[in-house]
């Protein structure tokens, strides 16, 4: 039976092309469109995290409330022995120490006068030592450009873009032009080893990086972080441990009364990541609907076009005897078909397209100039195992959905007008 | 020039014996006189609040007229040594630990210096009010048991940090007692408020200020002044860019 189904399609065209046409098309775009979204949602996520928030991230109550001006003078203190702490109690979470600054990175000529400036975000991580995992959380072998990554106190690397800027020369010695945590303005002298870029327009507009404990020393900061960031094993961000932790830390720390105690926060919970998290999934969902509401239409269309065109076929079918809920099945049977074929066709396209999408990605750079958000100059589609089936399933659906609707005309023929019907 | 501030007693004589109400430029004239020397050698201390308490800076300093000072810090320890030079309009600061001389310009003026209330701006200007601002009397108030002037001043040029500012003026001794700054929108920047005065070599003095950035929701800075000589000589070269690496 099916078999003669497939034949009757295959060699009617015209009722099988435009409803498989509309599958794929609408089943590719559906699958890219996913992947692109999931893709975006990811990267958001993922600069954000390495960059930023950390999965988790605890601060002073006091800084939190003023995170956007960088507060270091409500940084947390007794840092070291809070990082401690976390680890024993949250041994799921990497933490690691950062401090956050601004300033202006000065570069002396011969005589010790400014030769260049420019204003510069500052990042203090741990690069020294054993057992720091911000090499790989800032993907830093792959950020680096020219020369090496800090390898001894005192050494910095910056933005190439920076360098460029400043005609800054590996082996320079940079002035870094900042306050330290009680607010007097300090001086601290760097020798710049490297340049890095992040992909990140935000940070390599003007972004230094240094050890933690020069920082500590250059900003009068002894012991003292920014902030603590936890990562989860893996570097997978999840919406439910990270919420957990953050409730269970919460709750032991208590409040206090004290703006210095610390606070924790999930990613999503920071740098107004909920609504944009929210707008993505919103806009998958929105997406999907729209797909099988639009294409049911049009594929319901295409049906009553189609039965328009087999007016005849149907009469003479039910003249010959052949039971309406028979032939409203083979038509469902038919839809079946198309739909499948449709989706498998749609579905491989999307997978294609969003792959290419997910290893190419698109530069996105020329309109992040002045952004601050953590966000990747190349933004990439990400094909996941629902890629396989977002697309496919509401183009089946949407394909036998169709079809049913149309198909209901058939109960609608009225077999002693047959006669007349053929004749007209 | 040493006498100067018998003009500001005698000033402040003629006004009382007119009998009348002065005008706004005289207050701020005699104001000024009280300020002006042809140079002072002074030490003093800000007690700086901060949201996790506070700490104490002090500095010694030398200024010769309205235009040139020199100041080296000599408190806390991470301090030590840093040294500021104010030659007419332009500020230095020198940094030990860098051996470097940081030019402050632009949007550095605005920094708050070392951590307290007042920031490189209100280094930078002119102490003599009466070419910044055309005054007006507003009223009579008293403050610290003193009467007082109460003046408000406009800017008379767009380039001053402060667009107006109101201040309360004893009117026997000249001494501003206390002052609101303001910003061209109206919005309070910045109070200070004496909480002692001292007669040294003859002229009253604010001792004791209490500096408030109006824009900070805590602290404050409390400036005290140790010691403080007038119309002492000073070597010439403590006004040269060589005394900053000296």
């Amino acid at each position: 039976m099916i078999r003669f189904l497939i034949k009757g399609l295959l060699r009617d065209r015209s009722r099988s092309l435009f409803p498989t046409l509309t599958v794929v098309v609408g089943t590719a775009l559906t699958v890219v469109m996913y992947s692109w979204i999931r893709g975006t949602e990811a990267d958001i996520i993922r600069a954000n995290a390495n960059f930023n928030t950390g999965h988790v991230r605890v601060m002073t109550r006091a800084y939190t409330a003023e995170v956007d001006r960088t507060p270091n003078d409500l940084a947390l203190l007794g840092a070291d022995e809070l990082l401690d702490e976390l680890e024993q109690r949250f041994p799921d979470f990497d933490w690691v120490s950062r401090i956050r600054f601004g300033g202006l990175l000065d570069i002396p000529n011969a005589t010790g006068e400014t030769r260049a400036q420019a204003p510069v975000t500052g990042l203090a991580v741990q690069l020294l030592g054993e057992g720091s995992i911000e090499r790989e959380v800032l993907n830093l072998d792959n950020a680096l450009v020219q020369g090496g990554l800090p390898a001894a106190p005192g050494e910095i690397v910056v933005s190439d873009e920076l360098a460029t800027r400043l005609e800054l020369e590996l082996g320079e010695t940079a002035t870094l032009i900042s306050s330290t945590m009680y607010g007097s303005m300090a001086t601290t002298n760097f020798t710049v080893v490297g340049t890095v870029e992040f992909g990140v327009a935000a940070l390599d507009r003007g972004a230094i990086l240094a050890d933690l404990e020069d920082v500590r020393f250059a900003l009068d900061m002894n012991d003292a972080a920014g902030e603590i960031l936890g990562f989860l094993a893996g570097g997978i961000y999840d919406e439910e441990r990270t919420a957990r932790a953050a409730d269970e830390f919460n709750a032991w720390i208590g409040d206090g009364g004290d703006e210095f105690s610390p606070v924790m926060g999930n990613l999503r919970a920071q740098s107004g990541l909920a609504t944009t998290l929210d707008l993505a999934g919103a806009v998958s969902f929105a997406l999907i609907t729209i797909f099988v509401v639009v294409m049911s239409i049009v594929l319901w269309n295409a049906g009553l076009i189609g039965a328009l065109r087999r007016y005849g076929e149907m009469g003479l079918r039910l003249a010959l005897g052949e039971p309406k809920g028979h032939i409203y099945r083979t038509l469902i049977l038919e839809s079946v078909t198309i739909g499948l074929i449709g989706s498998v066709i749609g579905t491989s396209i999307g997978i294609a397209c969003a792959w290419y999408l997910q290893e190419k990605g698109i530069n996105i750079e020329p309109f992040l100039k002045n952004a601050s958000m953590m966000i990747f100059n190349v933004m990439r589609a990400r094909v996941t195992t629902t890629s396989l089936f977002i697309g496919f399933v509401p183009g089946l659906l949407a394909t036998i959905l169709g079809t049913s609707i149309s198909g209901l005309g058939i109960y609608r023929r009225q077999t002693s007008q047959l006669t007349k019907e053929l004749e007209a | 020039m040493k006498h100067r501030w018998w003009l500001v007693v005698l000033l402040g004589w003629a006004i009382a014996a007119s009998g009348k109400a002065p005008d706004g430029d005289a207050i701020l004239a005699a104001v000024d006189r009280n300020i002006g020397s042809d140079s002072k050698v002074s030490t003093a201390h800000m007690v700086i609040e901060g949201r996790r308490g506070s700490r104490t800076v002090a500095f010694r300093s030398w200024i010769r007229g309205m235009d040139e000072s020199s100041t080296e810090y000599l408190e806390p320890p991470r301090e030590r040594g840093v040294k500021m030079l104010k030659l007419g309009d332009q500020l230095w600061a020198y940094y030990p630990s860098t051996d470097r001389t940081i030019k402050i310009s632009g949007h550095m003026l605005r920094q708050s210096v070392m951590g307290s209330d007042l920031s490189y701006e209100d280094l930078m200007e002119d102490p003599l009010l009466s070419g910044l601002y055309d005054p007006v009397i507003e009223g009579e108030e008293v403050v610290l048991e003193r009467p007082c002037w109460v003046l408000h001043l406009t800017a008379k040029r767009d380039d001053l940090a402060y667009d107006s500012r109101t201040m309360w003026v004893d009117k026997e001794r000249f001494v501003i007692l206390r002052e609101h700054r303001f910003a061209k929108s109206g919005k309070l920047l910045k109070t200070t408020d004496v909480t002692e005065v001292a007669e040294i070599d003859g002229r009253w003095l604010g001792k004791t200020i209490e500096f408030k950035d109006a824009l900070r929701s805590v602290g404050g800075t409390t400036f005290i002044v140790d010691t403080i000589d007038f119309d002492e000589e000073i070597p010439e070269y403590v006004f040269t860019k060589a005394i900053l690496r000296k």
